[in-house]
């Protein structure tokens, strides 16, 4: 049972890691304009030129 | 915000930090719908000099620009030459909604992080680990779930100790009864003080799905008061103030009474006045609903919300602001609104035979195993399984889920709900009753017989001068029967009484009757030299859709009714058209709403369809109102679904989604009230464990789910 030890901080880790991944998400407003970001995904105005 | 893949990086930079550089101006853009469009718009914008940034967001369909210096009426020219239709939008009047729907869903990610972990762990315990592994498990559990419940469940806490300040229950008594008593419970069992299952999965899986259903809810008002906010926010009126000799644009909200304004042909009028100079016609229609323009000039009033046709006048403004017609009017229907908010839908009256009965079983399942047990822990236990398994998770994603879906489906359909109780209004409805101007007729007079083609060449010719609704279906007329119009020589327009010119030397007049000299009844003369004069008569187009539309809705068993301002005469020809036998002419705004309070008295669900500020009193007072876009501001944001396009159609649809949303709803409630009528005995008879109690949460939620997104048809 001592792998317990180890599996368990280890889930609880990646489950930090999922909520902290989420909540990056969130605040960046990838929610924001789902439909427009939808659109903008095959856009090639930026290909040659990216803005830095 | 660094940009990590590549795919984001070539996005442009105004997405970048949405806040850092806050948006001066927000339009809107009802047409955009593509890449190609939000390319479009964006590339217009940022050639314009002045432009710093500009970001489409097409799910709003709007686009928010940040140009100091530059006025949104030169955005909107700058939009328009590339071909993009853009209104200005009051961005003050739109709330921040956003950061509330934000904490939820953060609420939800915590929920569902602790859920799933503590679910792991949960399951560990239930398949057979025993001793220092089910304690160090419990442990465990209770150092996720602790702060998770702290943190998710905390709405549900602040809305029941608000209820239960006020004296009150509501549905979050008893869900935050359940979750603390579920939480307190298992931490004394992982601390040591008794034998009893663990409750944390349930605690936060119940806070978690709760806090779907609420998100739904919530996204469906909030969607429906953005609606709401963005057609008041639409067509914030201007005025030109004159003030020593020049002129210069304001806020109509700004105008004080004794100020002088000029309103050229095709303004609104901005505020209540008296006309000191100039003579017009003026288009009454958004407040009387008639059609016919009535001719003005000095000394007479003008009100705010008419429309100024032909000459350019000088009003002096006597109302303002707030104390305008217009706006008294709308505070008389926002009145009229609140008093409908109180429709206690579906949910709430769920909830109100809810809440008291969970209490109820919950404390009778504790006294009863403690009066035959005698044991404490265990009564406590039973009772808990009680709350948590009679927890409404299926009845809090019922109505919601449904009222999200049906709404998605008419918006995408062009309708717009505004009202958070709109679809089981609507689907109460019995009786419908039409506007006539404006609702069923376009609203613009077409020509009616076949005028001698000779004067309808000279009339073609005066009228084209004019911009008057008849001119304008003189000119189309002759236009249509492949006339050419006889253009006269100085043609002058004489603002509220006609178009004068002379043809081959020779006086020709087109105008109305006193001025020509004529007797009868027509909507103008035309008068060649010496000849008698010629009448012209006009009548109104139906739109095409109307009959259509009547005929589904009297199939689908509806009651139709027309209610109008207009003449008897007009309204028959109308109503024989489209087989309307309840017809009422010559109606005031007034009667108009005493008839309608009348049928509903006689207990029938009406239906008002009306665009004008005379139907906004029904609007207001019906069961449910429906308003095409075109229609006032008023009426709009007195209605519970705008026809943004699609036209009358869109009534059809509207009731029939309704009525299988409201179906729906019954059903879901059903649904949930049978998982309860099978579970609930189980947890009396103390057979409910944690995993039962959380395959019945989770299946009950999943099948509602599953039957709201059902397809419609």
């Amino acid at each position: 049972m001592n792998v317990l030890a180890i599996l368990i901080p280890v889930s609880v880790t990646l489950g930090l890691a999922g909520l902290g991944a989420f909540l990056w998400t969130l605040k960046s407003g990838q929610y924001d304009d789902p439909a427009g970001d939808q659109a903008r995904a095959l856009s090639d105005r930026f290909d040659d030129n990216p803005p830095s | 915000m660094s940009m990590a893949c590549p795919a984001c990086a070539g996005m442009p930079p105004p997405q970048a930090a949405p806040g850092d550089r806050a948006p001066t101006h927000v339009l809107h853009l009802p047409d955009i719908h593509c890449a190609g469009c939000i390319a479009g718009v964006e590339t217009a914008l940022m050639a314009r000099s002045g432009v710093q940034e500009a970001r489409v967001n097409l799910t709003l369909k709007r686009v928010f620009v940040s140009a100091p210096g530059l006025a949104a009426t030169d955005l909107v020219e700058t939009l328009a030459q590339a071909g993009h239709r853009a209104q200005r939008l009051d961005a003050a009047r739109m709330g921040g909604e956003e950061r509330a729907a934000r904490d939820l869903l953060m609420r939800i990610g915590v929920a569902g992080f602790a859920m799933m972990n503590v679910m792991l762990l949960s399951v560990a315990v239930w398949s057979g680990a025993a001793g220092a592994t089910e304690k160090l498990f419990h442990l465990i559990s209770a150092a996720i779930a602790l702060p998770a419940v702290a943190y998710s469940a905390r709405p549900f806490f602040a809305s029941a100790l608000g209820a239960l300040r006020g004296g009150r229950l509501n549905m979050d008594v008893p869900i935050s009864l359940a979750i603390m008593l579920a939480t307190a419970v298992s931490l004394a069992t992982a601390l040591g003080f008794g034998d009893q299952s663990g409750w944390f999965d349930a605690a936060l899986a119940l806070t978690f799905f709760l806090l779907v259903g609420r998100y739904l809810d919530r996204a469906g008002r909030a969607s429906a008061r953005s609606a709401a906010a963005e057609l008041a926010a639409l067509e914030a009126p201007q005025a030109l103030l004159i003030e020593g000799g020049t002129e210069r644009i304001v806020d109509a909200d700004n105008l004080a009474a004794g100020d002088l304004i000029r309103v050229r042909p095709g303004d609104r009028i901005p505020a209540d006045g008296t006309i000191l100079s100039g003579r017009t016609d003026l288009d009454r229609s958004a407040l009387t609903g008639e059609s016919a323009p009535e001719s003005a000039g000095v000394g007479d009033s003008v009100a705010a919300g008419e429309t100024c046709l032909t000459g350019a006048l000088e009003v002096r403004v006597d109302r303002a602001g707030r104390e305008t017609g217009l706006a008294r009017m709308a505070e008389l229907v926002a009145t009229a609104e609140t008093q409908r908010t109180r429709y206690t839908g579906l949910a709430d009256r769920a909830a109100r035979i809810y809440a008291p009965a969970v209490h109820l079983l919950g404390a009778g399942a504790f006294v009863a195993w403690l009066w035959a047990t005698g044991d404490g822990w265990r009564s406590l236990d039973v009772a808990i399984s009680v709350l948590v398994i009679t927890c409404p998770c299926a009845l809090g994603l019922a109505i919601p889920a449904v009222s999200t879906i049906a709404t998605g489906r008419l918006f995408r359909a062009g309708l717009l709900v505004t009202s958070r109780t709109a679809l089981e209004r609507l689907s109460e409805v019995d009786l419908v009753v039409f506007d006539k101007t404006g609702t069923l007729t376009s609203g613009t007079p077409v020509l009616e017989g076949m005028p001698n083609p000779v004067d309808l060449a000279v009339a073609a010719g005066l009228a084209q001068s004019s911009n008057h609704p008849v001119s304008r279906a003189i000119v189309a007329a002759a236009k249509e029967r492949g006339i050419e119009p006889r253009v006269p020589d100085h043609p002058a327009e004489k603002a509220g009484q006609g178009v004068e010119g002379l043809l081959g030397g020779r006086p020709v007049r087109l105008g109305r009757k006193e001025w020509i000299g004529a007797k009868g009844d027509a909507a103008v003369w035309l008068r060649l030299g010496d000849a008698p004069p010629v009448p012209f008569t006009t009548r109104e187009t139906l739109r095409d859709e109307a009959a259509d539309t009547i005929a589904t809705l009297r199939s689908d068993g509806y009651e139709v009714a027309l209610l109008s301002g207009d003449t008897a005469s007009a309204v028959a020809r109308i109503a024989a058209t489209l087989d309307i036998d309840r017809a009422e002419a010559g109606m005031t705004p007034e009667q108009k709403v005493a008839w309608v309070e009348d049928a509903a008295r006689q207990g029938r669900k009406v239906l008002m369809v009306g665009d004008g500020l005379n139907d906004t009193g029904c609007l207001a007072v019906a069961h449910a109102g429906i308003a095409p876009g075109s229609g006032l501001d008023a009426a709009r944001s007195a209605s519970d679904v705008v026809l943004l396009s699609g036209g009358l159609p869109g009534v059809v649809k509207a009731l029939r989604t309704a009525r299988q949303s409201a179906a729906r709803m019954r059903q879901n409630i059903g649904l949930a009230a049978a998982y309860n009528a099978v579970s609930i005995p189980v947890a009396l008879l103390g057979l409910a464990s944690p995993v039962l109690a959380a395959l019945a949460m989770s299946t009950s939620s999943l099948t509602v789910s599953a039957n709201a997104m059902r397809r419609m048809r």
